[in-house]
């Protein structure tokens, strides 16, 4: 197994490396450098020509290219002119407040989906199914930004059960039992929200999985061994089912990373989603680049994670 | 001629029907068999004539939601037809053991072949985890496993087709059933695994002095292994008789039939003698009079009985309807009239 990952490993390498260069040229390509937020009526164009080439702006694409890596490998990923500091450490306390709503999603996603993907596929073609059909096929239909504000309006402003914006409240002290308590608060309403829109895919596999899993052979033989009915259910046809499900978890988090965009923004929470849009405003350019290069990052490991999650669950993956 | 201390499964005008539609409709249509201490049982028929549906209702294993299964199938004083679920699996695995025919699909993929040999154990046996494994190690060399010990903690993925069918065989005789039920345990495997499963299966009969049915439509693996034949048309019994009996006297037109088709290697012609038409489907089967008459067409109509019933032939041999007396085949007709 650890070959299996290892092998994984090498060969993000070079999407890696790929990566990198698209985001480098894009980052050329957009309008304006690292100076162009210091430019006044007053500035002396021939001291910006001088700073530019002491920065480095004028030698070979190439060279610009391994400094700039370089440079990202120390953690530097230049500064962000709108806040006005390193972006790593924005970055840095952006992705830990992403990080703690994206994992209360998937917690709600789960907890959600996997009951009731359980319930339709076992009982196919029952009310209960149908009801859970519906509610998968509405998720599909509504655009999620419409059920994400809708939920703001209603539980955030007209009911005003939860707080409408930020990540904590302003009126506590970091690290006391009453900040933890206020960040859970302001996770709660959006992650909710989030959680509940991202279940019908799992909602809809689990099901199919369920229903094709019980007219396997392997389901009859469990049964013509004298198996309890329950015992045949959670420990041959659940758990063939939950497979794909656990190995499309690491591509779910890439997908939360992407739904944080939504959410963050309509909620105001200051993660990398909503970071990332007020930078495309502001055109903060150090910022967007940073962002994209972990976005896609983020994505390749989600994919590495779901291999070494098959590798783990499923036997026929542990090749050697 | 039949002990009832003999009798192991005593199965009397059983109905399954299906739900096709919005109605029922007969696969297994009034068939009633024994099966014996101590033999082979093979049931043979071409696809669709209802072997399987026979076999998986003695078991038990068929869809309440779309299934309908009357009459007796009575073992040791009980009657299998609508016994409730719990009595139901302490009698599978224990007293019947199933075997599948594609091994393939017929082993958990996410278990190991230890455990799912265990299970059977587990349910039906008060043993410790140390004596269940123990007697799995003893079945996976008693159905020719070369390394046991490996095999145990392997997944089914990393077994032969040959070596999971063992494997299944294995699961099945855990608890050594009194009756041992195979259905189609070789078609899917190539022609030298079958006939080590076959004798694999032969020596497991001669050791435990079960009864085994086995389903087949290969009438060479029937001369070769069974005792008995039962041979089966549109969901009914045609035929029935020792294995000696029915192949050196077949008797009804399809069993003939049967026989004729098979390809022979020392025949001096080497035309393929097929059955005309197919088996009904559910749906389009003839409610009344003989099933077969409408693929022996040149037979008349007053050869068949209006409601076709069971006639003893000799010793043990009984043949369903009438119309085994006159029966020949057309190109016999033909040569008698040259001739
Ligand atoms: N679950 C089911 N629902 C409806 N019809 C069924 C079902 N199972 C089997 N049948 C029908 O019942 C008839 C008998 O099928 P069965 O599988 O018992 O035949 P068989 O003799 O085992 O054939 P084969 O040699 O192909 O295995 C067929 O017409 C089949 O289409
Ligand atoms: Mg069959």
């Amino acid at each position: 197994m650890w070959k299996t990952i290892l092998r994984r490993f090498l060969v993000m390498i070079p999407q890696l490396i790929l990566l990198s260069v698209l985001v480098f040229v894009l980052a050329k390509m957009m309008p304006g450098d690292p100076f162009t937020g210091m430019i006044t009526p007053q500035t002396d164009p021939k001291q910006l020509d001088a700073l530019r080439a002491a920065a480095g702006l004028n030698d070979p694409w190439w060279t610009q290219y391994f400094r700039w890596v370089g440079n990202l490998f120390q953690g530097d990923l230049g500064n962000s002119y709108a806040y006005r500091r390193p972006v790593t450490g924005l970055i840095g306390d952006r992705a830990v407040n992403t990080f703690w709503l994206a994992l209360f999603t998937l917690v709600i996603s789960y907890a959600i989906s996997i009951p009731l993907g359980v319930i339709a596929g076992r009982f196919e073609d029952s009310n209960r199914d149908k009801a859970i059909q519906v509610y998968t096929f509405i998720l599909l239909a509504v655009p999620s930004f419409v059920f994400l504000l809708f939920s703001l309006l209603i539980f955030g402003y007209i009911l005003d059960w939860f707080p409408t914006s930020g990540y904590v409240s302003l009126n506590v002290d970091a690290g006391t039992p009453a900040y933890w308590l206020s960040r859970f608060q302001h996770i709660l309403l959006p992650g909710l929200t989030a959680g509940l829109l991202s279940t019908s895919g799992t909602i809809q596999y689990l099901r199919a999985g369920v229903i094709d899993n019980t007219n396997e052979d392997f389901v009859r033989t469990a049964r013509s061994k004298g198996v309890p009915e329950r015992v045949v259910f959670s420990k041959h046809i659940l758990r063939n089912s939950l497979l794909p499900i656990a190995a499309f978890m690491g591509n779910s988090i890439t997908g939360l990373l992407g739904g944080s965009i939504y959410v963050e923004t309509i909620f105001s929470y200051q993660g990398m989603g909503q970071l990332f849009i007020s930078s495309i405003g502001t055109r903060d350019y150090s910022v967007i680049t940073a962002l994209t290069l972990l976005f896609g990052f983020l994505t390749l490991l989600g994919n590495l994670l779901s291999d070494i999650i098959m590798s783990i669950v499923d036997p026929r993956i542990r090749v050697e | 001629m039949e002990k009832p201390e003999d009798l192991l499964l005593d199965i009397q005008h059983l109905h399954t029907a299906f739900r096709v539609g919005d109605d029922f409709y007969d696969a297994v249509d009034d068939v009633n068999l024994t099966l014996r201490k101590d033999e082979i049982l093979a049931i043979v028929g071409e696809s669709g004539s209802g072997k399987s549906t026979l076999a998986t209702s003695i078991i038990g294993l068929h869809n309440p939601l779309n299934t309908k299964v009357t009459g007796d199938i009575l073992y040791n004083n009980l009657n299998l037809v609508g016994l409730n679920e719990p009595i139901y699996n302490r009698i599978r695995g224990n007293d019947i053991g199933m075997i599948f025919q594609d091994p393939l699909a017929a082993l958990n993929p996410l278990m190991r072949i230890g455990d799912q040999i265990a299970e059977t154990l587990v349910y039906h046996t008060k043993m410790t985890k140390e004596q269940r494994d123990a007697r799995v190690l003893e079945l996976l060399a008693q159905v020719g496993i070369p390394n046991p010990q490996r095999t145990f903690r392997q997944y089914p993925h990393e077994l032969s087709g040959g070596m999971r069918q063992r494997i299944v065989i294995a699961i099945a005789i855990a608890c050594k059933p009194p009756i041992i039920i195979a259905d189609e345990p070789t078609t899917a495997l190539d022609v030298t695994i079958q006939a080590q499963i076959l004798d694999l299966l032969r020596d497991i009969q001669k050791e435990t002095h079960s009864g085994i049915i086995l389903i087949t439509h290969d009438l060479g693996v029937v001369a070769e292994t069974a005792d008995r034949v039962a041979v089966m048309y549109a969901g009914q019994m045609v035929e029935l008789g020792t294995a000696q009996d029915v192949f050196a006297h077949p008797t009804h037109p399809y069993t003939r039939s049967l026989l004729r088709s098979m390809p022979q290697a020392d025949a001096d012609d080497d035309e393929l003698h097929v059955i005309q038409g197919v088996v009904p489907s559910l749906k389009n089967m003839q409610m009344t009079g003989c099933r077969f008459a409408e693929r022996i067409p040149w037979v008349p109509e007053t050869a068949h009985e209006a409601t076709p019933t069971m006639h003893e032939v000799g010793p043990d041999h009984f043949v369903q309807c009438t119309c085994y007396k006159t029966f020949h085949f057309q190109d016999e007709d033909a040569t008698q009239s040259e001739g």
